[in-house]
């Protein structure tokens, strides 16, 4: 591999990794925070492609979509927060699972009825269509760059939140000690209601933004999914910056473990999964950090 | 609701006050200074200014019965001690005047509004502060940050008690501003505590066990700052093993047995009868 192709898959590597973590992000702190586990959050990754399917056809940019579709996934978040995870919070994992999975079979039904089973393409906005040249024949597309840049933005964006505002105090807070939280006068339940809606988003962001660069089609949650858990677990249950660190590995080991050893490119994130929990049984890192 | 108020106001013949009798709770006799309903503390015009009040609160955990009807009331600028031994229901009093636990009967009131079943959050916004027993820090925030999380203006919109404030009646928080919570010693873990209650601009502060596991001069310390709290207006709630501390700088003391109320009265009254002690709270 000379120099340019390992920079475009370094690239490429940093730009998976960073939309997973967008994904995962949400499912770690809802786990971490409200104690449960979302197997449907997968579903929103896909509602988001979906999303940016109908969205871009309908105001003929992803710009648009993005714009008006962010807000929509929240209202639908803080919406599914209230009306169904709010029941979960006290109920043991096998009901959350239960829900949860009922859920994905609802979305999944939902989109069947609604777009159809077909496979779809989004168009990327014009202005990040192009691709920088590096060498005679190799460039790289603008919009993968574009997708790293917005991710970046987040992932600093949530730092900030989480480290720097008193939301992000009382959502920590929130995680280590529920009652101590509300006896401080401070509502629990809206906190819940907005570090969901916040999960929703991002992962509905992520499809919106992988839209353009894989096809948007049916069960595209399932695969997030697993990958999102499998990111989580890596990282440390319920740590955001561990799921950032996880991403990134999953991301370099999925990109390069199918350019170096293809044969093997389905087990190479499971293998790179298994040598993190040898070394570290509880993930990269603690919980809250 | 009712049915308390029959059984605290029907004359009672004196038990056991080891309370060995099952089924039977020791009970005050009649010149002791419970407060009953119809007592001039319950005339319209004395609980004006009641600020946390309770009528014949019931409380279970389970099946296990815990406040058998406790009438409760403090008012403002008041200081209350509320004593008992150990499992007699101090803790579960304050967690159901919370609402952290649920309450099966009875009737909760901040300065006369019914909040009974209300959450936790809309009674601590009442101004009403809270350091649990175990104290409840925050061990993944730092100090600086559990104290911030906490900051609002009091119901009167008073804002006394600003960080700087807390910083200059706790000089050894200063010191650790950016230590994880769970770093600080139990001493310094219940300044924060404390520190972060006030940062509420709270009308009333509930303290359980400030002073239990702490050396003697640290618990000195904390016993210096409630004095202060106290001496700023804010009435205060001490639950504390330390009867003597207690009567000493609250203007009330009721004590608890099996979830019933034995005696309340002045803290001066308490101090003036040492059976009180033997009967209810020596071990
Ligand atoms: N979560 C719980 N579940 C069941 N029983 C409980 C629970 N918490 C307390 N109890 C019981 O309720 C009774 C009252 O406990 P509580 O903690 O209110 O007493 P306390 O007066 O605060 O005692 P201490 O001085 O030890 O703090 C005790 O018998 C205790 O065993
Ligand atoms: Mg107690």
């Amino acid at each position: 591999m000379d120099i340019f192709s390992f920079l475009v898959q370094t690239l490429n590597a940093v730009q998976y990794g960073l939309l997973l973590f967008l994904v995962a992000s949400g499912l770690t702190l809802v786990f971490g925070i409200m104690g449960i586990i979302n197997l449907a959050h997968g579903s929103f990754y896909m509602a988001g492609a979906y999303l940016a399917f109908g969205l871009t056809s309908a105001t003929g940019s992803l710009v648009w979509a993005i714009v008006l579709g962010v807000p929509l996934a929240m209202l639908v978040g803080a919406a599914l927060e209230a009306l169904l995870f709010v029941h979960l919070y006290k109920r043991d994992h096998l009901e959350q699972v239960l829900l949860t999975y009922g859920l994905i079979l609802i979305f999944e039904e939902l989109r069947s009825l609604i777009v159809g089973n077909d496979v779809h393409g989004v168009a990327m906005p014009d202005f990040l269509a192009g691709s920088i040249p590096l060498n005679d024949t190799l460039s790289y597309p603008v919009y993968r760059l574009a997708i790293s840049a917005v991710c970046v933005v987040l992932a600093i964006g949530l730092y900030f939140l989480i480290q720097r505002t008193r939301l992000g105090m009382m959502i920590r807070a929130g995680s280590h000690d529920r009652d101590m939280v509300q006896a401080l006068g401070i509502n629990i339940t809206v906190i819940y209601r907005v570090v969901f809606a916040l999960g929703v988003a991002m992962a509905a962001l992520a499809g919106m933004l992988a839209a353009p660069i894989s096809s948007v089609g049916p069960n595209m949650g399932g695969q997030v999914l697993i990958l999102s858990f499998v990111v989580v677990v890596i990282g440390g249950i319920g740590s955001v910056w561990g799921a950032l660190l996880g991403a990134l590995l999953i991301g370099f080991a999925d990109t390069f473990g199918k350019v170096i050893l293809p044969e093997f490119a389905g087990a190479m994130v499971y293998l790179v999964m298994a040598a993190v929990l040898l070394w570290r049984p509880e993930g990269l890192l603690k919980k809250g950090a | 609701m009712l049915e308390s108020n029959l059984a605290t106001a029907a004359p009672v013949a004196r038990m056991a006050a080891d309370g060995r009798h099952p089924g039977t709770a020791p009970v005050a006799d009649s010149d002791s200074a419970v407060r009953r309903p119809g007592d001039a503390s319950d005339t319209p015009q004395a609980s004006a200014d009641a600020l946390l009040a309770a009528r014949g609160l019931h409380t279970y955990y389970g099946s296990s019965h815990i406040l058998h009807g406790v009438d409760f009331t403090v008012h403002k600028g008041e200081a209350l001690g509320l004593m008992g031994r150990n499992g007699m229901g101090k803790t579960t009093l304050i967690r159901s005047l919370m609402g952290l636990v649920r309450t099966a009967s009875g009737s909760v009131t901040v300065r006369g509004r019914e909040m009974r079943g209300a959450a936790t959050h809309a009674i601590a916004k009442c101004g009403i502060a809270y350091v649990p027993e175990g104290r409840g820090i925050f061990p993944n925030l730092s100090v600086k940050e559990n104290l911030l999380m906490a900051a609002r203006p009091g119901v009167d919109g008073q804002c006394e008690w600003t960080f700087e404030r807390v910083m200059a009646t706790f000089p050894r928080l200063a010191e650790r501003l950016t230590n994880g919570g769970g770093q600080l010693s139990g001493g310094e873990q219940q300044m924060l505590t404390i520190g972060r209650a006030l940062m509420t601009n709270p009308d009333l502060l509930i303290l359980d066990e400030a002073t239990e596991g702490l050396a003697p001069l640290i618990a000195r310390e904390i016993w210096r700052i409630v004095r202060e709290i106290r001496l700023s207006g804010i009435a205060t709630v001490i639950v504390d093993k330390n009867h003597a501390a207690v009567s000493s700088i609250t203007d009330r003391t009721m004590i608890l047995v099996k979830g019933q109320v034995v005696f309340d009265g002045s803290s001066e009254d308490f101090r003036a009868d040492p059976d009180l002690v033997t009967q209810h709270l020596g071990v």
